[in-house]
């Protein structure tokens, strides 16, 4: 009874940091695009092509476990963020599409389409950091809170920015991978600002987290202090390994990338943490929302017999693209 | 019924009629797409490649649409029906992550792999992961016709207390209208793609009437459609005689029969009036329903008045069905027909192309058609004598329900519209070879 909501809790956790990490860095270069040259473009795109739709595909699973684990926040959570949550669809969906048709048109069309998939990328990170923003408050409307999620969202538009720059950084070469270089450092700005104002929030805002965060007992400080120092050297790893790599020292090309991923997973346990085991702090736990546990233990064995197979071959579609991307490959 | 009920059966019908028009094309065309790989990889041959390259493209953007219009539906069943979660949660919801483990992940990656590795992957690998993305569109048709059809008629739960939950996943899979439905909604896509495929092709010879791969499409499309357009016609029919069973009230309302009595009649033609609880102007063939789905003129078939309250609104699933069929007819007879007009390699005449640039989309019609049948005609269930439609509403307010309408509407019509447009263009100007040389003339234009 107690243990399966808390492994659909680490399920569902883990889904979602996929996503962000996954779809963070296909639609930080969508955000880039303007940024670049119509050549550039080309090469961008064909660096996500074969893989933004499977790392969409995570957010899905997000939502389904959701809705399957906890239908009482399911429907909370996303009727509390109605509006976000449309506009972060209309967005998706303006990408998503773009991809395709800014390949087949012509002229003026496509320029348009280059926009959109531009705009579309923009409007759903921003959306998603809004909603972050929304829900670290709890989804209180005010004036205050919400100009405090629209930096949580700058942050978070940041934060794919530097992953998609990173990400650049890997699969591109020449003249792109040099202004990405230059993307990324600009992004590690905005993350800093937005993993403060997230990390100062959640204390501010409920006692629970207060309490967990500073009245601290032995084996938990360890973890505490852990977290911050680790995202500190992670963030100055990305600074420095830029840098040597702008000035054309010898450093691998995954490693930005790799520091920006780290970035990421600590932030998301830090916030995992506070919330822990809220859904919606301070009103709804886990065990409350949960779902008769026949429905959850049925979709656990299937998840068990089937991640592995999802995790192979996706591992499998990453090693078939390997290597730097070229304008040409996207010519399918 | 109130205000934010309607909106939000409202915004809900909008985006799964929307969603449905894309996997009804894909589920079909990935196995078409399956066929001419194999043939690219049996003879080698350049116009299998170039027949290849151009339906992928085609798939590829029909896929995009119905990823993104999809994402939108996994959001919907929360915020506009929490009721339905709330309440049969505990067998939809397996039943939906189900979906998304064992197809969405499959048909992504491998549609990655299909698009861009064919350079990359050994050509027996490239095979493989187009076979895969078929499979993964049949899987995810699967898993949600199961739980539609669960929905319809449902069977295997059970109630623990307070909770409805899953007595017999067996049963609930397997649900009485399950094999029908299944078999129906397979044909039909394969209907659909096999009109799409025709359909551009004869535009394609409409603009270029000696182009062989054209030709060669084209006849694939007809004869597929030859041979499944009389299957679904046989499989519609047992399908209204299981919706009999299990549904009677359903049934009266496709039939226009408002009065329970012996030796139905078979109304051809109608306008029901809910008022008087009689059609107007009716053209009919006297004892005909009875005959036809109880085998015998003098049966007594149930009507409206049977059901009480608990009965849908006739008119919409009365002329629904009738659009339905008579598309399911309409598509029989110019399949056939065209089977004959390419029969020994002859390109037909341009009034037949014509009338197959015309039936492009017809499977849209009858598949929208079909699906307004079934839901509508399951009212005021939800799920049929478990859950009301009205029980399973709340939550967000009419104002939010009434913005997002409006931008999911100017959304689609805005990708409606680039997709036909896209599609047509793609094929009728000779697709590869134009797309090409026009695309780098549009980069150049850029630089
Ligand atoms: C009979 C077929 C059928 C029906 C009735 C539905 N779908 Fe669907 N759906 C598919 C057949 C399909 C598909 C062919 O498998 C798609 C199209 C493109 C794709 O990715 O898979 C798909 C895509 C698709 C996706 C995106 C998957 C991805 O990212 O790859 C989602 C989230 C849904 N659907 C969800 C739904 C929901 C919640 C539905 C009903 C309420 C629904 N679909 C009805
Ligand atoms: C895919 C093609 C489908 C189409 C075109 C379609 C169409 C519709 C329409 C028009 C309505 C509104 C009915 C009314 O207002 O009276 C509706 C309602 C609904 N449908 Fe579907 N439907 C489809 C498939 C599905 C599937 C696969 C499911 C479930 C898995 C589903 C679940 C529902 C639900 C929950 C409602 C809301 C309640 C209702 O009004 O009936 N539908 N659908
Ligand atoms: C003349 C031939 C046809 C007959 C007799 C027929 C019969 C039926 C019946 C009785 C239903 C309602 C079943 C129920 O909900 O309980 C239905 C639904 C449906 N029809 Fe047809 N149909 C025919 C042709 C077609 C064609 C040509 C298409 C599409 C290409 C199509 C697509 C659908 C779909 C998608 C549904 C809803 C899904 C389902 O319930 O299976 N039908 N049909």
């Amino acid at each position: 009874m107690t243990f399966l909501p808390v492994l659909f809790t680490v399920l569902m956790g883990a889904a979602v940091l996929a996503y962000v990490v996954l779809d963070g860095y296909d639609l930080g270069v969508g955000m880039l695009m303007p940024a670049a040259d119509a050549e550039q473009q080309e090469v961008m795109v064909a660096s996500i092509g074969p893989f933004w739709d499977a790392n969409e595909t995570w957010l899905v699973l997000g939502i389904g476990l959701m809705l399957v684990a906890f239908p009482l926040a399911h429907g909370m959570i996303l009727g509390a963020l109605y509006l976000p949550v449309v506009a972060m669809l209309v967005g998706l969906m303006l990408r998503g599409v773009a991809f395709e048709f800014r390949l087949k048109a012509l002229g003026w069309h496509r320029e348009l389409w280059n926009w959109l998939f531009w705009f579309g990328s923009f409007l759903a990170s921003l959306a998603q950091g809004f909603m972050l923003g929304l829900y670290i408050t709890g989804f209180e409307t005010d004036f205050a809170r919400l100009g405090f999620s629209l930096l949580v969202a700058g942050g978070v538009c940041g934060g794919y920015v530097l992953l998609g720059a990173t990400w650049l950084v890997l699969r591109t070469e020449g003249a792109l991978q040099r202004l990405a270089l230059g993307w990324a450092r600009w992004g590690l700005w905005w993350v800093a600002l937005g993993v403060a104002l997230v990390s100062l929030a959640t204390p501010a805002m409920s006692e629970t987290v207060r309490d967990k965060w500073f009245v601290l007992d032995f084996p938990r400080t360890f973890i505490v202090m852990l977290l911050p120092l680790v995202s500190a050297a992670a963030w100055l790893w990305v600074w420095r390994t830029t840098g040597q790599l702008k000035r054309g020292e010898s450093v691998p090309e995954w490693a930005p990338f790799a520091g920006a991923v780290a970035i990421f997973v600590c932030a998301f346990t830090g916030l995992a943490y506070s919330l822990f085991p809220y859904l919606v702090i301070d009103r709804l736990t886990i065990w409350e929302a949960a779902a008769h546990p026949s429905a959850l233990s049925a979709v656990a064995w299937g998840a068990a017999v089937v991640l592995p197979f999802i995790v192979g071959y996706t591992v499998f579609s990453y090693r078939v693209f390997r290597g730097k991307a070229k304008a040409g490959l996207y010519g399918h | 019924m109130d205000e934010a009920v309607f909106l939000a059966r409202a915004q809900f019908g909008l985006n799964i009629a929307f969603h449905i028009l894309f996997p009804t094309i894909t589920i079909a065309l990935a196995w078409i797409l399956v066929y001419f790989r194999v043939m690219l990889a049996r003879t080698g041959d350049a116009s299998w490649l170039a027949t290849y390259k151009l339906w992928v493209k085609v798939f590829a953007l029909t896929f995009a649409m119905g990823v993104v219009s999809g994402i939108t539906m996994s959001f919907q069943f929360g915020t506009n029906w929490p009721g339905f979660m709330n309440n049969v949660g505990n067998v939809a919801g397996p039943l939906l992550a189900y979906e998304v483990l064992t197809a969405f992940f499959l048909e992504a990656t491998f549609l990655g792999v299909m698009l861009f590795g064919m350079n990359r992957v050994p050509g027996w690998l490239h095979v493989l992961s187009t076979v895969l993305v078929a499979v993964g569109t049949s899987i995810s048709a699967f898993w949600i016709l199961a739980l539609n059809s669960w929905m319809h008629t449902p069977a295997g739960q059970t109630y623990d207390g307070a909770a409805l939950i899953a007595g017999d996943w067996w049963q609930i899979i397997f649900n009485p209208s399950f094999p029908y439905r299944l078999t129906h909604m397979m044909l039909a896509s394969g209907l659909t793609a096999a009109f799409v495929v025709a359909g551009l092709s004869a535009w394609r010879l409409l603009n270029e009437r000696s182009d062989a791969a054209a030709l060669r499409t084209l006849r694939v499309g007809v004869v597929l459609a030859a041979i499944l357009a009389p299957v679904q016609i046989l499989v519609g029919d047992l399908h209204g005689l299981n919706t009999l069973e299990h549904q009677p009230a359903k049934i009266a309302a496709m039939e226009g029969i408002w009065k329970t009595q012996k030796g139905a009649p078979l109304v051809l033609f109608a306008f029901p009036n809910a008022r008087t609880q009689t059609n107007d102007y009716a053209i009919q063939i006297p004892k005909g329903a009875s005959l036809i789905l109880k085998h015998d003129p003098e049966a007594e078939l149930k009507g409206i008045d049977a059901f009480a309250l608990d009965a849908p609104p006739v008119a919409p699933v009365f002329f629904a069905f009738r659009i339905m069929v008579g598309m399911g007819v309409a598509m029989f007879a110019l399949a056939w027909f065209g089977v004959w007009a390419t029969r020994r390699g002859a390109v037909p005449a341009r009034p037949v192309l014509w009338g197959f640039a015309a039936f492009t989309f017809a499977g849209w019609i009858a598949t929208l058609a079909g699906w307004i049948v079934t839901e509508v005609g399951r009212q005021p269930w939800l799920v049929t004598g478990v859950l009301r439609t009205v029980e399973a509403a709340g939550g967000v307010s009419g104002a939010s329900l009434g913005a997002s309408l409006t931008a999911y509407v100017l959304t689609y019509g805005l990708m409606l519209l680039a997709y036909i447009v896209v599609l047509t263009h793609m094929t009728g100007s000779g697709g590869e070879h134009a797309v090409e040389s026009a695309k780098s003339a549009a980069l150049e234009g850029t630089t």
